[in-house]
């Protein structure tokens, strides 16, 4: 693509992968990439330039979302490729990762090579699908992962579906180093969870609901570092919700095996008391867990043991959750509460603002070895401008996603994201009053 | 009808005993007394709910429970309606709560609901403003007025709550009966003991107040009331490996005449919900024995029911207001 070049001026530029926090401008050239990054670049700058004055803004590299479930092809009715992508750009992500549990699944790599094409219709914002390991997700056999790789794929995961056969999680660990992606687990023993569907605990029996135990997640865990460790594979925990588990990783990785993990903001924010009377906003696999597992993965991702934090954005309209608990879906959006909620923690003292934006950029970014998530000369320029003084008011009726199925409508969170750019082009931008989300955004803002 | 305490019953629902106060309770459990007396007499019909309409939703398989409520409300002159799990049309795809808004655009006045999901009455009386709901059992959960008939029978043995020890035996995990027995009883003041395998004794009732027991003699020891729990092979899920067999369950945790003999008070009473699998978690001679309140359990439970159905409309007030009181 070719456009005019643009200048990000005077903003605060935070850029964890530079270890870079200072005023700065932003230059972009007329392919799209980061040109230059650096103080006082604005007099190069003639009458045919987009200058873009971020006074008073923060200017991070664009955010990053290992973990998203967008429903396309098959549940539409929940999510579609782009309203996914609106989400993802309205809260203030430019590059996702999709997974494969779509109908049909993607465990081909027509599936794949689809799924890039229709986020490319969009053309908001960088979908990146990622492979199912296993045929159909039915855990039994090996899905045609070079294909999907060849069309795209960046990780490897049956997620939603725990892969119960140690012996093939033992194969896919190994077939994945010929592709040097990672294999990202959802940590469940389907024994264990039973038929549970929240945590097991004191609100699970209050509430006569059959609850699944911590030990579901951390004996997966433990098998699955051992697996890596044998393997030589990359194991990725997705959404690790308990304190064993984060304790594990640890461990794992003080003993130099290739597992890393990313925790979702619910788990970090939410304990299982946010169900309340059946709220099945609240209702989610991995379950919300106590708080003593709630600080054990805030204290994951302050020592570094978790390396990103993932929205888990899981779409389900309300003919899904407006049923009873135990046959409600399960997840809930996070595109457009992530940044506002990992914000809300910086305030509260739980880590740095360099540390934020470092688990929603380059983080997430290293774990899945992507180009993204940097402001460095060269790369593709998706920048997230954030207005520090802006409040982001969940309101479940304005999501730009296709449900609204989210605990934290009514919550008013920390700062708001200004304007989101993807490969130089602007996306997203808030007015004053509202958000606009399109490839003209900018030309609507008043 | 006049309430013998100062806290009243002013709820439009009966969801869970969980959520009501010690008045509450007492305040049923005293007009409950009244219309126990109404029962014996021999004309057994009385014009309080002339007029009104209940619907018995049960989704969920029951015969002793519906037809408690149901001669409930026909002995206040309320006009039955009942609809059944497989007669409805949730057995052609329609949700809860699609059958709910469909019943209530009818206009009954109560729905009494069964249903095999944990709050599922609850879900009913958030989304029906103008319907009383009375939850008839919803999953695992509660089934309080079984915990109301069960405190009833308890008060009417004992006198009073206040020091006495209650134990539960059996599956708690997976029971409701014990649930609303557990929220009431520990409300009004009794203490509440729980006994069975360690594989079904749910998480949090230590710090809920409870205490937990998995020696069938140290639970028995001591206390006023056994209530023995049916094993319900219906509820518990396949897969479960909950307990090995009946005979060893029954063995652990029956109750028999020897081991009353040697653990038990002289005076100890002895409840079930029923149906008892007999030989099971009782042998006859424990059902049919003196300790036995089986039958009163059920007795007391028509009345329970028509004190619930009275007060959620309102009691001495409504029935005044409509001109029948």
């Amino acid at each position: 693509m070719s456009g005019r070049p643009t200048i990000l001026s005077g903003g605060r530029v935070i850029d964890p992968d530079a270890g870079f926090d200072g005023i700065a401008d932003v230059v972009i050239d007329r392919q799209g990439r980061i040109k230059e990054v650096g103080p006082n670049l604005a007099a190069q700058a003639d009458g045919k330039w987009t200058v873009i004055d971020c006074t008073g803004k923060w200017v991070l590299p664009g955010l990053v979302d290992i973990h998203v479930h967008f429903r396309e092809p098959g549940h539409e009715y929940k999510e579609t490729i782009e309203t996914g992508s609106r989400s993802a750009v309205a809260g203030g992500f430019t590059t996702v990762a999709c997974m494969a549990n779509t109908n049909p699944v993607n465990d081909t790599g027509a599936v794949t090579r689809f799924m890039v094409d229709r986020s490319m219709q969009a053309g908001l914002c960088r979908v990146l699908p990622i492979a199912a390991l296993s045929k159909g997700l039915q855990g039994e056999k090996l899905a045609e992962i070079s294909d999907m790789i060849d069309e795209g794929a960046v990780a490897i995961s049956d997620d939603g579906m725990p892969v119960m056969d140690a012996h093939l999680m033992r194969r896919g660990l190994e077939y994945s180093k010929i592709f040097g992606v990672p294999v990202s687990v959802h940590e469940e023993d389907s024994c264990l969870s039973h038929n549970g569907c929240m945590n097991e605990g004191p609100t699970a029996t209050r509430l006569g609901l059959p609850g699944i135990p911590n030990a579901a997640e951390d004996v997966m865990v433990a098998r699955d570092i051992e697996l890596a460790a044998l393997t030589g594979g990359h194991v990725h925990i997705a959404h690790i919700s308990t304190a064993g588990a984060v304790r594990m990783v640890r461990e794992g990785q003080a003993r130099g095996v290739k597992v890393t993990a990313e925790a979702t903001p619910h788990h970090f924010v939410l304990t299982d008391e946010a169900v309340g009377d059946y709220d099945t906003d609240a209702k989610m696999a991995p379950p919300l867990r106590s708080a003593e597992d709630r600080d054990a993965v805030k204290q994951g991702l302050i020592d570094g043991t978790i390396c990103a934090i993932a929205t888990d954005h899981a779409p389900h309209p309300a003919q899904d959750k407006d049923v009873e608990f135990e046959l409600a879906a399960n997840g809930i959006v996070g595109l457009e509460t992530a940044w506002g909620l990992t914000m809300a923690e910086v305030e509260a003292g739980s880590w740095s603002l360099m540390d934020a934006v470092r688990l929603l950029t380059s983080g997430p970014s290293e774990c899945f070895g992507l180009e993204t998530g940097t402001l460095r000369a060269g790369r593709m320029a998706d920048i997230t401008v954030i207005d520090p003084g802006g409040r982001t008011n969940v309101v479940r009726e304005r999501l730009w996603s296709k449900s609204g199925n989210t605990p934290f409508a009514g919550w008013d969170l920390p700062t708001r994201v200004d304007r989101t750019i993807f490969a130089g082009r602007t996306v997203y931008v808030w007015d004053g009053e509202r958000g606009r989300v399109g490839t003209d955004a900018a030309r609507r803002r008043r | 009808m006049s309430a013998a305490t100062d806290e009243h019953f002013r709820r439009k629902d009966l969801l869970g005993l969980r959520f009501l106060s010690a008045g509450e309770i007492t305040h049923i459990l005293d007009v409950a007394e009244q219309f126990r007396e109404l029962n014996l007499r021999t004309i057994k019909k009385v014009p309080t709910l002339r007029g009104k309409s209940v619907v018995h939703l049960f989704l969920e398989p029951s015969t002793r429970t519906r037809t408690s409520f149901d001669i409930a409300a026909k002995r206040m002159s309320a006009d039955t309606f009942s609809i059944s799990g497989s007669a409805s049309s949730t057995t052609k795809g329609e949700t809860l709560l699609d059958t709910a808004k469909n019943l209530a655009a009818m206009h009954p006045d109560i729905i009494v609901v069964r249903h095999k999901r944990a709050g599922g009455a609850l879900m009913l009386a958030n989304e029906l403003p103008d319907t009383c709901i009375l939850n008839a059992g919803d999953g695992r959960c509660e089934h309080p007025t079984q915990g109301l008939l069960d405190m009833l029978t308890i008060r009417r043995s004992l006198g009073g709550f206040t020091g006495r020890v209650v134990t539960i035996i059996g599956d708690i995990t997976h029971s409701r009966v014990a649930r609303s027995n557990i929220w009431g009883l520990l409300k009004v003041g009794a203490t509440v003991r729980v006994c069975g395998p360690p594989t079904l004794i749910p998480m949090g009732l230590e710090e809920a107040g409870v205490e937990v027991h998995h020696q069938l003699e140290d639970a028995v020891r001591g206390a006023d009331v056994l209530m023995a729990l049916r094993i319900q092979q219906e509820r518990i899920p396949r897969g479960g490996h909950f307990f090995p067999t009946l005979r060893e369950y029954s063995r652990l945790y029956g109750l028999n005449r020897d081991k009353l003999r040697r653990w038990a008070r002289k005076d100890v009473v002895i409840m079930h919900p029923g149906p008892v699998n007999r030989g099971v978690e009782l042998e006859p001679e424990v059902i049919d024995g003196d300790w036995s309140v089986i039958l009163d359990q059920v007795e007391n439970g028509v009345a329970v029911r028509m004190a619930c159905m009275y007060l959620v409309l309102g009691g001495e007030r409504a029935a005044r207001q409509e001109g029948r009181g």
